[in-house]
């Protein structure tokens, strides 16, 4: 995935990312519209397809809502770099398929606009623009299987066969 | 090498002798959760598996709690999913109407997490069952989708915090004292990806009410779960709400348990704590708090809306009077809060210091209905979140409180303690 890099700062909750007045619908382009609404009104609509958010510590603190990487990815954002993630964000992520990868490096080196592409397999992260190389935390051998599979929901159901 | 109360019922759940934290581990769970913000897309997902029947129709707990009573027709369409998925699946454990309360308060209420079960909950405030000595963390709706089908989690063992609380608490001061003052200690992610495990003489002595309040913000220090071992504060609450509780297996950790940091905390000179928006970290003493005029004032939701919590606002607000153009909202978080503290004439006095009533639901906590903030309006609340728009508009501000601070204030009309109104303790 390769992209336009925007960046956001420390402890970004999921209230910030979608707030809570949006819940009353699971329709993915709905929760788009409003997506980080409330710390930068025009992201949903400067945000271009394949682009990256690349953040600081915690990102997606806060609530369990699914609806958080669900907006997210449905902005077309392809991918999320972070110096760390709050867990219940890692699992929804990889959950509905919005990759996300660890890369403190990453975040301190990137400015906002910079050409980014990013290999989720390898951890392998091209800052186009500066033209350097940053490496990132591999995904656990795990979470590869669940994406193999197409998600959780697939990867549970094809364990269901095989027992 | 001895184990934690949290390795512990892990290990059991998996069918394990020994398990290490960062050890990926599949474990079945006792309870799965969901809400009616959180249950739709775990109900899509589940429909979309195209397996007929959950794994386990006592297991699976649906409760209509955000936006209910249905406070738009987009939410009604949500509370419809949920009722008629428990209705298709003849779910022992739904609940709305009259029979709904507030998930974290509700569920331990009706005895239906016990002592050493693993729960996990599309809600990130699941951790509060730590309180019983329970496994319980927040998970997405699709991890809540898979469990529906297999009963089973995979989750990584977390590494665990222990957190001493000793010495004798102030008057005022309580369970979601020391929970703000330890988030305003180690941070937002001062726990993130581990178990905090809260113990010492003080944590001996706090009723079940104000252990809840610990546990259900672990969260709020990016914890994956808190837990407070059951004792017999614990055996007592369990015996009139479960049926063979004697049956029930306790769990404690090991002398010997490995942790990967020790905090010891003397309360003895601890205040009642503020924190200041926008982050649940941002805490301050009350002593330190300084002029902080308020427009509303919300005392409930799964941190504080219990009996006991309403009982301690009660002791402030009576013969009282909610300053001029302050709103003071109440919200008892079960309807058997809400009966008993009409027994206990709590509503009456709430009532005659012009508070509103409201039945249960998260509602203002999450911005969803009963007392939606302004631009620029100011909040405290007994809530456990004061992001940025959390209660209302991007540009007002939500304080957090334990019950008395928030009472005292809504009179007041300004940020205080109960002394300065001259309720002493």
């Amino acid at each position: 995935m390769k992209g336009r890099c925007w960046k956001f700062g420390a402890d970004i909750n999921t209230d910030l990312i979608i707030p809570g007045r949006y819940l009353n619908t699971t329709d993915p382009k709905e929760l788009a519209k409003h997506c980080m609404e409330d710390i930068d009104s025009d992201f949903a609509s400067k945000v271009k397809n394949s682009d990256i958010i690349v953040a600081d510590k915690n990102f997606g603190c806060g609530s369990s809502r699914e609806h958080a990487p669900i907006a997210i990815k449905a902005t077309g954002v392809s991918c999320i770099i972070a110096k760390s993630f709050a867990r219940i964000f890692y699992r929804n992520a990889f959950n509905v398929g919005l990759p996300i990868i660890i890369c403190p490096e990453a975040f301190e080196d990137i400015d906002e606009g910079d050409e980014v592409e990013v290999n989720t397999h390898t951890g392998k992260i091209i800052n186009l623009s500066k033209e350097k190389i940053y490496k990132a935390e591999p995904i656990p051998p795990f979470m590869h299987d669940i994406i193999a599979h197409g998600g959780l929901m697939h990867y549970v159901m094809a364990r269901k066969k095989n027992k | 090498m001895g184990m934690t109360i949290t390795e512990k019922i892990l290990a059991e759940h998996a069918g394990l002798k020994i398990i290490k934290p960062g050890q990926l581990i599949e474990v079945k769970v006792d309870i799965v959760l969901a809400n009616d913000i959180t249950a739709p897309f775990a109900i899509e997902k589940f429909r979309a598996s195209r397996v007929e029947k959950v794994f386990d129709k006592e297991k699976i707990v649906l409760v209509s709690d955000h936006f209910a009573p249905n406070k738009d027709i987009l939410s009604a369409e949500q509370c419809r999913l949920l009722r008629e998925f428990a209705k298709e699946q003849h779910l022992t454990h739904f609940y709305e109407g009259g029979e709904m309360g507030i998930e974290h308060a509700l569920l331990p209420e009706k005895g239906i997490v016990k002592p050493g079960d693993v729960v996990i909950g599309a809600d990130s405030h699941t951790c509060t069952y730590g309180a019983l000595g329970a496994f319980a963390t927040g998970v997405g709706s699709t991890d809540v989708a898979a469990a529906m089908v297999t009963g089973e989690i995979w989750l990584r063992v977390p590494e665990s915090i222990k957190f001493v609380f000793n010495g004798r608490l102030n008057p005022w001061v309580g369970g979601k004292d020391l929970i703000l003052h330890t988030i305003g200690d180690i941070g937002v992610d001062g726990a993130l990806y581990k178990a905090m495990e809260f113990t010492g003489e003080v944590i001996k002595d706090l009723s079940m009410s104000g252990r809840f309040t610990i546990t259900n913000m672990a969260i709020e220090a990016g914890a994956k779960s808190g837990v407070i071992a059951a004792d017999m504060v614990t055996e007592c609450y369990v015996r009139e709400r479960i049926p063979n509780s004697s049956k029930i297996k306790f769990f404690t950790s090991d002398d010997d348990a490995k942790y990967s940091a020790i905090k010891e905390y003397r309360v003895n000179k601890m205040e009642p704590q503020v924190a200041f928006p926008h982050s649940p970290e941002n805490v301050r003493s009350i002593s330190e708090v300084g002029n902080v005029p308020i427009d509303q004032v919300v005392i409930g939701s799964c941190t504080n809306g219990r009996l006991e919590d309403l009982q301690i606002a009660a002791r402030i607000l009576k013969g009282k009077k909610v300053a001029p153009y302050v709103r003071l909202v109440i919200i008892p978080a079960t309807p058997r809060i809400y009966q008993e503290a009409m027994r206990q004439g709590l509503l009456e006095i709430f009532m005659d210091a012009h508070a509103v009533i409201s039945p249960p639901t998260c509602g203002p906590c999450l911005g969803g209905h009963m007392g939606v903030l302004a631009q620029g309006e100011r909040a405290i609340a007994t809530t456990n979140r004061n992001f940025i728009g959390r209660m209302g508009h991007q540009e007002s501000e939500v304080y957090l409180s334990n019950p008395a601070i928030a009472a005292a204030s809504a009179v007041l009309g300004r940020i205080c303690s109960p002394e300065e109104i001259g309720v002493r303790a």
